[in-house]
């Protein structure tokens, strides 16, 4: 079969088994989440934690539970890091440093796994399972509940409560993440994928070298990493680690897990406030970014720009060969699509093109389709903007799904969009201008340098956790700016969600008139997208001029 | 402030209460319907004459003009699983197109062929440095060699690759490949 037929029938055959499954998975999570019974071991847990499970929050009581909860949990990892040597399954490894273990710490509760650390020579199987992909489940279902709630504020009116946020972490986490992940877990242990609680074992080779083959449980944290949109690899290769990712079908799987959760939400969305076509509109825009950005990756990939591909005949460098360019650009497009940020090959040595293809797609913010609940609702803000910015062209009062947006949420969505940017850009500039930053991590010269520094900064702020992994991140000065822009990056935006959420539920909802602005057609798809783009375009030409451009017209 | 503590109270039993059943039970479960196929939970090992001599999923190292050769590996100092990783170097690497270059020339050498018919795979390294496949074309490339250092024909040697060769998954998933440390096993198992 010609090669790319064969790109062409795998994308294809990705998007039929992720249409196929997204309308089922979209209603259920949307019967998960509205639903007021308790399962008997949901139970059990709200009364160990003291909590009434029907009562509903305020927003800034929701608010405040999310946070606290957040807090607790990175406190706990970064313990569990520093005393790993002293727990069962440590495997001899030491403690991790105070500002590595900070870093990761905020790394997995911030849904980012970013890793500065090789896991097969720095983590003991307690620290990876009990304690990463504890988190790996847990931010997954924090950030749906945001989106959730933030579903809520347009589904309800006249009330100020917007959920309960531990009833909204414990399910899903128990009926959704957890089925899901146990089911994901066994076929790739079907597939080849690693799953016992072995240290290195050593064998001798078929030359007589001595080789280590290392055990662990690997499958099940590659499930729910993938799953959760979370990223970060048992090995420092990650998903191109065979252990990992043996067969080319498991890595088809691993693309499926982790583009599901953010392609199925816009139904639930569109199921929890009575109009599918109010979802249908938003995971139009997520799928044209996504295929766009798949579109391109592929072909530079596949097509192989650049010097060293060229003279290699290919670009491989970096990629494994049962995935060869094809199946590894795909991957690429949606882990950086997703906010997932695990790799099946390394974004480093993709040509210009493929390489800045990965970056533009954390710099959208994130949304084509996004982290799980993550995506979701900031397209939903960027709808939210995209109503007010054609509500100034007609000069209408803008409403959407009938709330109307006022000053008030213009403000907190304004303040949304921001955030990343500035983050983003000030940390990035801050390492490009110290000539010390700058030895310290960057590992290529000219304008692929810049692109390094940009990338770790996107993936931070963005939750995304993937690497442009030539970049020396492990310095106590990056692991402490990365982790506090994955910190800021995640809470401040999910903070003005949630404000925005209990404004959005406050309002009663105005009825329909002739001069609304249609939110479900193709007019508003299109506007939708458009501003997705401008926003980002406007926000980061300059930088992204200077430095993938740059490279891809070398 | 004390509502913050109140809640981050809750947050602790909450966090540790899942950390049982996300962080034991369900890799614990997940084990338990390993064992039902511990070949492959284990890491697919590869056993010759009753002694394990590697993972399947593995790649190894092979000196010596009588194995066929894996790709480059850039972990540790070559296909060390205590290392994994890529070069990471960016596509216009002055120092990557020199070593590119100096394996071609390599390659070339070894097998007595023209520079161009060095194939991508024997030129780039991994993602994980253990990728234990090459291509069908770098495998082809090599019969010859290893059929006249080891002594057999061709045909052999061409049937041995042919079966460590895979074909894409439902036709269009990944690329042909040959598994070059079942290959080697096999030449190992037939020799001794």
């Amino acid at each position: 079969m010609p090669v790319a037929l064969a790109a062409v029938l795998q994308t294809g055959f990705l998007v039929l088994l992720l249409a196929a499954v997204h309308v089922p998975l979209g209603n259920y999570m949307a019967g998960v989440y509205s639903g007021s019974r308790h399962l008997r071991a949901e139970r059990a847990v709200y009364r160990i934690g003291g909590i009434d499970p029907d009562s509903d929050q305020h927003w800034s009581v929701y608010t405040r539970s999310l946070l606290a909860f957040s807090a607790v949990s990175i406190l706990v990892l970064y313990l569990l890091l520093r005393v790993q040597a002293h727990l069962p399954l440590s495997l001899g490894w030491t403690g991790v440093a105070p500002d590595g273990a900070w870093n990761t710490a905020v790394s997995f509760v911030t849904n980012t796994n970013w890793q500065w650390y090789s896991g097969e020579s720095t983590l003991g199987h307690l620290a990876q399972m009990g304690g990463l992909a504890v988190q790996n489940f847990l931010s997954a279902a924090v950030g749906i509940a945001v989106a959730i709630a933030l579903v809520r504020g347009f589904a309800r009116q006249g009330t100020d409560r917007i959920g309960n946020f531990w009833v909204d972490l414990v399910r899903g986490s128990v009926r959704i993440l957890l089925p899901l992940a146990l089911l994901a877990a066994i076929v790739l242990v079907i597939g080849g994928a690693v799953q016992n609680f072995d240290g290195a074992r050593e064998i001798t080779t078929i030359t007589g070298e001595r080789q280590s083959i290392i055990g662990g449980p690997i499958a099940s944290q590659e499930a729910i990493k993938n799953l959760g949109t979370n990223g970060g690899g048992f090995f420092n290769a990650n998903s191109a680690h065979p252990f990992e990712n043996p067969t080319a079908w498991t890595n088809l799987i691993e693309m499926f897990l982790l583009l599901v959760i953010p392609f199925s939400l816009p139904r639930t969305f569109g199921r929890m406030v009575g109009n599918h076509r109010q979802g249908t509109a938003i995971v139009s825009v997520m799928a044209s970014l996504w295929l766009a950005a798949v579109t391109v990756t592929t072909s530079a990939e596949m097509r192989g720009f650049g010097t060293v591909p060229g003279a290699a005949g290919g670009a491989m460098e970096g990629k494994e060969l049962r995935f060869g360019p094809a199946a590894s650009a795909l991957f690429a497009a949606s882990t950086t699509g997703t906010s997932t940020g695990s790799v099946n090959s390394f974004h480093d040595s993709y040509t210009g093109v493929g390489g800045g293809v990965t970056l533009l797609n954390m710099m959208l913010g994130e949304v084509a389709p996004g982290g799980v609940g993550a995506g979701l609702y900031g397209m939903l803000v960027m709808a939210v903007l995209a109503v007010f910015l054609a509500g100034l062209m007609v000069g209408r009062t803008p409403e959407y799904l009938g709330k109307k947006i006022g000053r008030k949420q213009v403000t907190l969505v304004a303040l949304y969009i921001l955030t990343m940017p500035t983050l983003l850009l000030a940390g990035a500039a801050i390492t490009a201008a110290s000539p010390g930053l700058v030895d310290a991590s960057v590992q290529d010269p000219g304008p692929h340098g810049l692109t390094e520094i940009l990338y770790a900064y996107a993936s931070a702020v963005n939750n995304n956790g993937s690497a442009f992994a030539g970049f020396g991140a492990n310095t106590p000065y990056q692991n402490t700016a990365l982790g506090l822009g994955m910190l800021l990056g995640r809470f401040v935006p999910i903070i003005l969600v949630l404000a925005l959420a209990g404004s959005l539920a406050s309002q009663r909802k105005v009825s329909e008139t002739t001069g609304t602005l249609p939110t479900h057609g193709p007019v508003f798809v299109g506007l939708l997208g458009f501003v997705v783009l401008i926003v980002a375009g406007l926000t980061f030409f300059p930088a992204l001029a200077l430095a993938p451009l740059t490279e891809a017209l070398l | 402030m004390s509502a913050f503590l109140k809640q981050s109270l809750a947050g602790l039993r909450v966090l540790l209460v899942m950390t049982v059943v996300l962080g034991l039970g369900y890799p614990l479960a997940v084990y338990g319907v390993g064992r039902l196929m511990p070949a492959r939970a284990d890491g697919s090992l590869v056993v010759v004459d009753g002694e394990t001599v590697g993972s399947s999923l593995i790649g190894q190292a092979f000196d010596g003009d009588e194995w066929f050769q894996s790709r480059p590996s850039v972990a540790g100092d070559g296909y060390d699983p205590l290392a994994s990783g890529a070069s990471n170097l960016g596509p216009e690497n002055r120092d990557l197109l020199a070593t590119v270059e100096e394996r071609r020339a390599e390659v070339a050498e070894r097998e007595g062929v023209d520079p161009d018919q060095v194939p991508v795979d024997a030129v780039t390294a991994s993602g994980s440095g253990l990728d234990p496949h090459i291509s069908p074309a770098y495998a082809a490339l090599q019969v010859a060699r290893v059929a006249r250092v080891r002594d057999l024909t061709d045909a052999v040697v061409q049937d041995l690759v042919a079966r460590a060769t895979t074909s894409p998954e439902l036709g269009f998933l990944g690329a042909p490949r040959v598994n070059v440390v079942e290959l080697n096993a096999a030449l190992l198992a037939l020799q001794q």
